[in-house]
């Protein structure tokens, strides 16, 4: 039986142990053309011209296309729509697309790539978005290279340090990091006879992919039809068009013919999206006792050469900037910067991982200069419900800040940190640093964060959810079927799953933000209600009843409690038409009604009614021979409302958490005026199974009152953590504070014999 | 070149270029889309087959290399729709998120339990270190390769 609350094995295990799923790349096609690109390889230029005549002479080729073949607005970008399908007369990163090949196989394509000359003149670039800032810093974009730039003001701002009797002060920085998903960006897609675009592509979002594809290409949004199957993982990176628009492109240009495109590593990391770089300064004050008084807080963001959705990913950043904490007075200030580098987008964390680092930095600053326990003072200032947060929003819903930090505070890790960072061995230092991290679900205000949801018995007498979010790994998709499962009272067996199809299924949003199950998942119940209402009633015309009273739904059929006669459901699903049995439900996230007078550059996303808590905690160990920084104990406490599958729950939480190791310890996207200089998985490292301890998970669940039985997303917040409590281990450990990430070997070993005698705390 | 090798348990023979990459051959000509290709270098593990017991990475290998061999992808593994224990213990210890790594893991899993029938915690890291998973923090494949040697283990006595 699929109940909510209990474990449940995911719905696609299964078919992916055996192989059998099929991913996007596991698609093709008889009489299949391949698509690739000709990128710009360089940073900054004018385009002269593509010469495209050999290739397009070379047997095999069917077609190369530049921007003169776009139709449409050439222009693709979710908020701002600043990225070219094809550049035409500048290229503004190393990975811009300047020419699209289709040919019939995939040597043929490569040769036709090496091909094609393009002329460049290279433009003066920039790299540093603190240099963008100024005035004679070369443009990426004709309108400047300031995306956004905003203020996040509570209380009296900065002039509130006046009254603090205690300001701490720090600059740190951090990384672009990769998502580097394993199923890197690809497609299959074709033209059917009537002129429709069928593509199936690895995507976090179907139904927008549609309005992007139309908006460059100048077709129709109902000409185009986008099939999601399962992500080979996707971490925001696969939010937003990547193959799509090209794909589209090349399916118009082949013929009726399918075409695959499928970005190799390398072109993965040349052009997906990544992680922004930020640059942060922080000064925080407090009274004598540790309450905290001001924040002030100046943040760049460097998106890049185009939008995507730096804006609001910095927007998210300055929302979060002053950390779960009570701080009455706050001036944060953001800007949002172009530049050459590769692209920043979405990923986990969505800006606040970067600004998480900063603040927890500020709190242990804070708490070794008033002498005070870092738990003590986090949990003092931590937000509790109706407490305004950083960004003056008062907090309405659940905030379980402080039963993540009480929980931690009990946790043996915490309680026996001292005698376990005594029995450090030799040339190893120990140290235990924690870290309160919070995380916004939903869209935020100005963008309905909806969705639809159908269930339909089907005439086989499964009930089949049609899923209209995709699932990227998180594993949504799997709690669909046991909400739907909990509420029609039917087992695994009895159940069916229809991935996002846009014939199909309906528009629910991206899979992001930690809002799918949450969204989707309340319109699901009242779906799932409404179906139950029809088959209790088509039961009762079968069984001659006069009422539905009495009526239960079982595992594949209604029974009438009192008499225990029975109507298998697969007889109702052959008597009634399709209208009969299925049902539709839609819902919209609560947006906070308490809207501050500030930010008001931020158009949509802010600011959040809901947010999910965590407090996590690391054991490291620092060699000091080598510099070397090893987790080796690591518990997260996680507040993520009421959990709905706990095998879920703590994939999330582990996913996150090794993510954010990795984020911690090695990953770096390392840049050479714009180009990459690490583009595999030999030299951009992410965390093997012995880099990652065994994490422990607990759930601090709270209720939350608006969300599906209970639940908050919690896809997002574990993420967020795992820098700041690694970085005040090793302060804890070596006594000097780490303010660039990744915290790698060389750069602690920089300040070997700096390390000062062992601190108690 | 003719190809002849044991795939599954069933003898193939395919026409291919002797050079063909044996991740493209599996996928293509043998719809075995069950092998994974993230990386194309040898870096992920997620193209993992095992060739007469060996994991070995398939982006790597060359068609002509499979002559003769025993050949396992993720699809031979499943006898008569019973999942194999590895299997079974990603499915049921929650070791599968986006999945895409899957089957290159449970293959080398498997590889290692053939070797080591009781593996530590620390020889079953050791043992995955080879496979990259971007999605689950190796904690719950860990526990799930743990119970699959338990479970492996009365077996192997017998």
């Amino acid at each position: 039986m699929l109940e909510v609350g209990v474990p449940v094995p995911r719905c696609d295990a299964r078919a992916k142990v055996t192989g059998e799923e099929k991913y996007a790349i596991d698609h093709y096609a008889d009489d299949l053309l391949w698509a690739g690109v000709k990128r710009a390889g360089i940073p900054h230029g004018r385009l002269v011209g593509v010469d495209v005549a050999s290739a397009r002479q070379l047997p095999g080729v069917h077609a190369v296309l530049t921007r003169e073949d776009v139709r449409g607005s050439n222009r693709q970008g979710i908020m701002h729509k600043d990225q070219p399908v094809l550049a035409g007369r500048k290229v503004r990163h190393c990975g811009d697309p300047v020419a699209l090949v289709v040919a019939e196989d995939r040597e043929t394509l490569g040769k036709a790539l090496d091909l094609i000359r393009v002329h460049v003149e290279p433009l003066p670039a920039v790299f540093d978005p603190e240099e963008a800032l100024r005035s004679d810093a070369p443009s990426v974009h004709e309108s400047g290279n300031i995306l956004l730039q905003a203020t996040i003001r509570a209380g009296s701002g900065e002039d509130a340090f006046e009254a603090c009797e205690a300001v701490v002060e720090g600059a740190f920085e951090v990384p672009m990091q990769a998502h580097a998903f394993l199923e890197t960006e690809n497609g299959l897609a074709w033209q059917e006879s009537d002129g429709r675009i069928v593509m199936i592509v690895s995507t976090q979002a179907p139904f927008r992919d549609r309005f992007e594809i139309a908006h460059a290409l100048g077709i129709e949004v109902s000409a185009i039809r986008i099939l999601a199957p399962h992500l080979g993982g996707g971490f925001g990176g696969k939010d937003g068009a990547t193959v799509q628009c090209l794909l589209a492109l090349a399916a118009l240009h082949a013929g009726g013919r399918p075409v695959k495109m499928w970005w190799e590593r390398e072109e993965s990391f040349t052009a997906g999206y990544k992680r922004h770089p930020v640059l942060m300064r922080y000064r925080l004050g407090a009274m004598a006792d540790g309450t905290l008084h001001a924040l002030y807080c100046r943040l760049v963001y460097d998106t890049g050469p185009y939008a995507h959705l730096g804006g609001e990913v910095m927007a998210l950043g300055m929302e979060h900037a002053g950390g779960p904490y009570r701080i009455p007075h706050t001036q944060i200030e953001g800007w949002c910067v172009y530049t050459n580098n590769p692209i920043g987008g979405a990923m986990r964390g969505f800006g606040v991982c970067q600004v998480s680092f900063g603040f927890e930095r500020m709190m242990d600053r804070l708490a070794a200069r008033l002498g005070m326990s870092r738990l003590d003072l986090r949990l003092m200032n931590a937000v509790r419900r109706g407490d305004r947060n950083c960004a003056g929003v008062t907090l309405a819903h659940s905030t379980g800040m402080v039963p993540c930090l009480e929980a931690l505070s009990r946790h043996p890790f915490w309680v026996h940190r001292r005698g376990w960072k005594r029995r450090a061995g030799p040339f190893k230092r120990r140290g235990v640093g924690i870290a309160a991290v919070f995380n916004a679900i939903g869209y935020g205000r100005g963008l309905p964060d909806s969705a639809i949801a159908r269930v339909e018995l089907t005439d086989r007498g499964k009930v089949r959810v049609y899923s209209g979010v995709a699932d990227m790994g998180q594993g949504n998709a799997s709690a669909f079927v046991q909400i739907a499962g909990e509420i029609l009272c039917q087992d695994a067996a009895h159940m069916e799953l229809v991935l996002p199809d846009t014939d199909r299924t309906h528009p629910s949003g991206s899979a992001s933000a930690g809002r799918t199950t949450y969204t989707y998942g309340n319109a699901l119940i009242e779906a799932c209600q409404g179906l139950r209402q029809k088959l209790l009633h088509r039961a009762a015309l079968v069984l001659m009843l006069d009422e539905t009273s009495g009526l239960t739904l079982l595992p594949g059929r209604v029974r009438h409690l009192p008499s225990g006669r029975e109507v298998p459901l697969e007889l109702l699903g052959r008597l009634f038409p399709e209208v009969d049995r299925c049902a539709m439900g839609q819902s919209i996230m609560p947006v906070t009604q308490d809207v501050p007078d500030t930010g008001r550059e931020f158009t949509i996303g802010f600011p959040h009614a809901l947010f999910s808590y965590a407090a996590h905690l690391a054991c490291v160990e620092v060699d000091e021979l080598t510099g070397r920084t090893e987790v080796l104990e690591y518990v997260a406490v996680t507040d993520g409302g009421r959990v709905v599958n706990p095998d879920g729950f703590h994939q999330q939480v582990h996913g996150g958490v090794a993510q954010g190791i990795g984020y911690a310890l090695m990953e770096e996207v390392r840049l050479d005026e714009g180009k990459i200089g690490n583009p595999g998985l030999a030299t951009y490292i992410i965390p093997t199974c012995l880099d990652v301890p065994d994490i422990g998970s607990i759930a601090a669940e709270t209720v939350e009152a608006t969300g599906p039985f209970g639940m908050k997303g919690v896809g997002e917040v574990g993420m967020n953590a795992p820098l700041p409590a690694i970085a005040g281990g090793v302060e804890n450990a070596v006594g000097w504070s780490p303010d660039r990430s990744p915290l790698l070997a060389e750069r602690l070993l920089e300040r070997q014999g700096c390390y000062p005698p062992l601190k108690e705390d | 070149m003719r190809l002849e090798f044991v795939l599954n348990g069933a003898s193939v023979t395919v026409e291919t270029r002797p050079d063909r990459r044996v991740v493209d051959l599996l996928r293509e000509e043998l719809d075995l889309t069950g092998v994974k290709e993230g990386c194309g270098a040898g870096e992920c593990g997620a193209c993992t087959i095992l060739v007469d017991g060996e994991s070995r990475l398939s982006c790597l290998m060359l068609a002509a290399q499979l002559q003769g061999c025993h050949v396992t992808t993720i699809e031979g593994l499943a006898r008569n729709g019973c999942l194999h224990p590895v299997q079974e213990a990603f499915v049921e210890y929650g070791a599968v998120q986006c999945g895409f790594c899957t089957p290159g893991m449970v293959l080398s899993a498997v590889r290692l339990l053939d070797r080591n029938p009781e593996p530590t915690r620390d020889e079953i890291r050791e043992g995955l270190s080879g496979n990259l998973c971007r999605c689950t923090g190796y904690v719950k494949i860990v526990d799930a390769v743990e119970a699959a040697a338990r479970r492996l283990g009365p077996e192997a006595a017998k």
